[in-house]
């Protein structure tokens, strides 16, 4: 709207030391724990589940809430593994809404019932997001691992919907539902939803490792997106919002991952690691702890969360390309994982010179849906698999060409 | 969009969730993992709909509030035709 003349004035904001010139932390995600009851081969947790064992306390935690939302964090989602599996979720929720967050309570809807999504409400959760593997019961339970996954989700949806809560699905799209987006869709409007991401897996984690398996086909892709947009018209803004988030894996310029490394995305996982972003604990960067340094610190001046800010750190073809300030050069995992140097290109590219990585992906994804072999068996997450998983993912991905 | 009456009481959509943010020092409306950071204008006319106010009430409460800023009408309407368009609002 135009300036009617009654606006308040402008008043500068207090900003710490702040070498870099970087934002603030908008975003703050809290990844309770790594326990999960669901074992789902795209989860993009790292593969050392165990890892140090450590989960940070109530108090902990609240602390670093008061810290983040001292800092301009805004948004808060409380994330895992599964967060329910903390039993001190409904004091965390009531705190860190009383600081002014608005908070996101990311689930698989195992381990809620009526009575938590009531306490939760008491305690002012603003928002459930709720995960679903497929639109059909044995599908959905088969993806994740666990007999009683789809008629539990079900019920937590309805009973989310029923106690006045926003809630976005998320179905995590790969090979084997993408085929049933159609199903997923009627299944979102059936259940009320308020939005519905359509996600196609990103290849992090233990998603990384089981990329072969997940990568659907240029043609699955196309028809889901073609079906999407079919249902987008059809509601006409009735009904839930379709998030339809396409895989870079079929572009030829990366994404402007989290909107730029330490800009507005921070993570903190269960044992007080804070990241820039969830996958970053796969970097060979040490980054910087909680318990040991205040989030402030941490976000503005840490070697680890200076990295990659600015241009600085780009190589070629980044450094000199006209697009950097559009994309960052891509995703800085994805680089790594790719290429064995972070600092490189984002093989989405195709100015990479290792894009070539990603057209083998899109190959090796169809000659699997023709029925070809894999190089690989489809590992579910669990601590479990947890070594078979490492040592794949150490002699496996960056060597294959 | 339906056309706009004096009497008709908007009302915040339920996803919405209106706050004053002091680090952006602007009020902002927060929804599932995300923010619409609201102007000036658009932050105190916002803050005015409250589920009880009509749209002439919420005109006149401006008014009375900003007493040197002229017409208003104008600008509030299109504001709040905006914000239905864009279901920041719901009327009741």
């Amino acid at each position: 709207m135009s300036d009617s003349g009654f606006n308040s004035p402008e008043m500068p904001a207090k900003t710490p030391a702040n070498p870099h010139g970087a934002g603030r932390p908008f975003w703050l995600l809290a990844e309770l724990t790594y326990k999960c009851p669901l074992q789902c081969t795209y989860c993009s947790n790292p593969l050392d589940l165990k890892g140090s064992g450590k989960e940070l306390t109530t108090d902990q935690w609240i602390s670093v809430f008061e810290q983040g939302r001292k800092m301009g964090a805004a948004q808060l989602g409380f994330s895992g593994g599964e967060p329910l599996v903390r039993q001190d979720l409904e004091i965390l929720i009531r705190e860190a809404r009383a600081m002014g967050y608005y908070t996101n309570l990311i689930t698989s809807g195992l381990g809620m019932d009526d009575r938590r999504v009531a306490d939760f409400k008491a305690a002012g959760l603003d928002h459930i997001q709720v995960s679903f593997q497929a639109s059909s019961e044995e599908l959905n339970n088969r993806l994740a691992g666990s007999q009683k996954a789809f008629q539990q989700k079900l019920a937590m949806a309805r009973e989310v919907k029923e106690q006045g809560y926003p809630m976005v699905l998320n179905f995590v799209i790969h090979r084997d539902n993408i085929d049933e987006i159609d199903k997923i869709i009627e299944l979102s409007i059936e259940l009320k939803a308020d939005f519905v991401e359509l996600a196609i897996a990103q290849y992090y984690g233990w998603a990384f490792i089981n990329r072969e398996h997940l990568l659907p086909t240029k043609a699955q892709l196309q028809r889901a997106e073609a079906i999407t947009n079919q249902y987008r018209d059809k509601l006409g803004g009735a009904g839930p919002k379709l998030i339809f988030v396409t895989p870079d894996y079929y572009e030829e310029r990366p994404k402007a991952c989290m909107n730029g490394w330490g800009n507005i995305f921070l993570t903190i996982a269960p044992d007080g690691t804070a990241l820039p972003c969830h996958s970053a604990r796969e970097l060979p960067i040490d980054f910087p702890n909680v318990l040991d340094h205040s989030l402030e610190e941490i976000w503005y001046r840490s070697t680890g969360f200076n990295h990659f800010r600015g241009y600085e750190w780009m190589k070629e073809p980044c450094r000199s390309c006209d697009e950097k300030e559009k994309d960052f050069g891509g995703c800085r995992c994805q680089a790594f994982k790719l290429t064995g140097d972070a600092a490189n290109a984002d093989p989405v590219c195709s100015k990479s010179s290792a894009h070539g990585k990603i057209l083998q992906a899109r190959y090796e994804a169809e000659s699997m849906a023709a029925g070809g072999a894999g190089h690989s068996p489809k590992l579910a997450r669990n601590t479990h698999n947890q070594q078979a998983a490492l040592a794949l993912n150490e002699r496996n991905i960056i060597a294959r060409s | 969009m339906a056309l706009m009456t004096p009497e008709q009481v908007p009302v915040i959509s339920s996803i919405y969730r209106l706050q004053w943010e002091d680090s952006q020092q602007s009020h902002v409306l927060l929804y599932p993992e995300g923010m619409v950071q609201l102007n000036g204008s658009a932050g105190e006319i916002m803050v005015m709909v409250d589920g009880e106010r009509s749209v002439a009430e919420i005109i006149s409460a401006l008014q009375a509030k900003f007493p040197e800023a002229g017409d208003l009408t104008d600008d509030i309407v299109e504001f709040l035709g905006v914000a239905h368009e864009r279901q920041w609002i719901q009327f009741a």
